[in-house]
């Protein structure tokens, strides 16, 4: 396939170079291959859907007249005899901060054709997001046996509950989504598929390391929604 | 076709951004960890977000590396949401009023 857009010294950098990439006839986002400008479009769909979920937390949380329960106590864990404030939640950070980077490290050593470490990473990072989703699931045990529900819980405002269960669900599907296209990825990377080219089972595209990073923009985008959550969910 | 191939760093950059993530995450944990409260609390969490998120967004996705179509194609409508999220504070802060005025013994 040949790549006719120009490369190099004749693309102008900057401004200038903005304005003739957007007034040029063929494409507007030269270097970036179609598959990584659609997945950058996704999850530019996908900000705003959790920016309304964020939103619309704020909007309950700020016009409730019930007190708000304290984030720092609900999601304490006992440590021995005293409460550890948001231990689980630091856990789940770090552990999805540490899937962030093993990721990015494979699409660094997918490009350097480099299989084996490419795999090892991927699985790695699939294993990290898994259990990102256990501790979740553990987290939504714990509180639904205390009484949280999506219309009440002990501590003070109702919202609390539908506002917890919506956004961290909806992030855990994503995870979850996430952790079964790095299992599917990290099959086509071990048994060669994106260095042969071989077509994919559903779409029949060609095998090409590029996707190791599209798959990538989509975990560290899960990541980039995590530091979010965590900072007005959980911090505020 | 070699288009992908731009984006090769070198090692030392990604584990750099991951143990400052590391280390941003620490920061925001110790804010509620040491009890900060009111606007220093606040100051700091969205200060240490931010920082996440724009190591995150600029080296993790290598947007740093992109041109400045995409940059921007990206990058700047998300701003909107800005402008709703003071909307709907505003909206709330109207609704709590509201409620206290009419609701609330």
């Amino acid at each position: 396939m040949v790549n006719s857009t120009p490369r190099g010294p004749t693309q102008k950098s900057g401004w200038q170079g903005l304005v003739s990439d957007l007034a040029s006839d063929q494409r507007a986002f030269k270097n970036v291959p179609w598959g990584k400008a659609m997945m950058w479009i996704f999850l530019l769909s996908d900000i705003f859907i959790f920016a309304c979920f964020l939103v619309g937390y704020m909007t309950v949380r700020i016009s409730t007249t019930e007190p708000w329960p304290d984030a720092s106590e609900v999601f304490a864990l006992h440590i021995g005899s005293r409460n550890v404030p948001l231990l689980l939640i630091a856990i789940m950070t770090f552990i999805l901060i540490s899937s962030s980077g093993t990721m990015a490290l494979a699409v660094k050593f997918g490009y350097e054709k480099n299989r084996r470490a490419t795999a090892t990473l991927l699985i790695l990072t699939a294993l990290l997001g898994a259990s990102f989703v256990g501790m979740q699931a553990f987290e939504w045990t714990k509180l639904i046996g205390e009484g949280v529900r999506p219309w009440g819980n002990p501590w003070g405002a109702a919202q609390f509950g539908a506002s917890f269960f919506l956004i961290t669900g909806f992030h855990g599907t994503h995870v979850s989504i996430g952790v079964i296209f790095l299992i599917i990825m990290s099959i086509k990377v071990l048994r060669g598929s994106l260095e042969t080219g071989r077509p994919g089972f559903l779409t029949g595209r060609k095998g090409r390391y590029e996707m190791v990073e599209t798959l990538g923009l989509y975990w560290h985008f899960v990541d980039l929604v995590w530091v979010f959550i965590f900072a007005f969910f959980y911090l505020w | 076709m070699a288009q992908g191939e731009a984006q090769q760093h070198p090692i030392g950059i990604y584990l750099w951004v991951w143990f400052l993530l590391f280390v941003l995450s620490v920061f925001s944990y110790m804010v509620d960890y040491l009890g900060f409260e009111g606007y220093l609390k606040w100051f700091l969490i969205t200060l240490f977000m931010l920082m996440k998120a724009g190591f995150i967004i600029a080296v993790f996705m290598h947007m740093v590396w992109e041109r400045l179509a995409i940059i921007c194609a990206i990058l700047v409508p998300p701003g909107v949401l800005v402008v709703l999220m003071l909307l709907m504070a505003i909206e709330g802060n109207y609704t709590l009023l509201i409620r206290l005025e009419y609701f609330f013994q």
